[in-house]
């Protein structure tokens, strides 16, 4: 049982929709095919948008935080976008912070400003 | 009148298994998105703390109703090593696992009502409940 999360090139970014609820394995398989394909790819900026997602957990925020630490590392920036109201509000009480994370409502907007982030 | 159903926690599937069903029972007893999100992940919270720290363990989820309420009552037990300082874990940021699982404090503001029981070398039940308001 093992599913991987299909990662797009669009110019010098990547994009990644994740559309259905993350297992441990898939979160964290997800996390090296995201490096291995930046590396392939010298991508500067990654999206990753989690519109459909309904729930996120410690772990899998714990899993998100360090991929988005790790592209940083090679040099790259990530915005996430499309975390519903249900997901804000429970990462928050649950006393999970994403710090020094871009962010945005949708992945268009995510776009633009990644997009004007590489332009700076 | 209680309905319940229980999931095994043996593998890291079971944690998924256990926040699916949950999540179904939510949405059965009528709770929002925001409520079922809070129960979907109060439960994988719980699961992986059994998984973590007991190695297995039992989540069981029960549809309640009191006093003209209904809502969802989750028992996370193990027996495991059980917890030796039970102040301590109620304490934000604490953790003995590196980081994994936000903790008990972020499962009780998820939830309304929030009881531990653990005893050393003999295990550890956690009760939580969710009221429909």
């Amino acid at each position: 049982m093992k599913t991987r999360i299909p990662i797009l090139k669009l110019n010098e970014v990547l994009i990644v929709s994740i559309q259905w609820e993350l297992d441990d394995q898939t979160a964290i398989q997800f996390q090296e095919d995201l490096l291995n394909k930046m590396h392939e790819t010298s991508a500067l900026g990654v999206v990753i948008d989690l519109t459909p997602i309904d729930f996120i957990d410690s772990f899998i925020a714990k899993v998100l935080g360090d991929v988005i630490n790790m592209t940083g590392l090679m040099g790259a920036k990530v915005v996430i976008t499309g975390i519903q109201p249900a997901v804000a509000i429970t990462l928050i009480e649950l006393g999970i912070r994403l710090n020094n994370v871009m962010t945005a409502l949708d992945l268009e907007n995510g776009l633009d400003k990644l997009t004007k982030e590489l332009e700076a | 009148m209680n309905l319940g159903s229980s999931v095994e926690i043996i593998t890291e599937w079971d944690i998924v298994a256990a926040r699916q069903l949950g999540r179904n029972e939510a949405k059965q007893v009528g709770f929002g998105t925001v409520d079922q999100a809070r129960i979907t992940t109060a439960i994988s919270e719980l699961a992986r703390n059994i998984y973590l720290y007991a190695g297995k363990g039992k989540i069981e989820i029960e549809r309640i109703s009191e006093a003209g309420l209904v809502g969802i009552k989750i028992i996370a037990s193990d027996e495991g090593p059980g917890i030796p300082d039970l102040r301590k874990v109620m304490e934000d940021g604490f953790t003995t696992s590196g980081g994994l699982g936000a903790g008990m404090p972020g499962v009780k503001r998820l939830m309304d009502e929030f009881k531990v029981i653990s005893e050393v070398g003999e295990g550890t039940t956690i009760i939580t409940t969710k009221w429909l308001h």
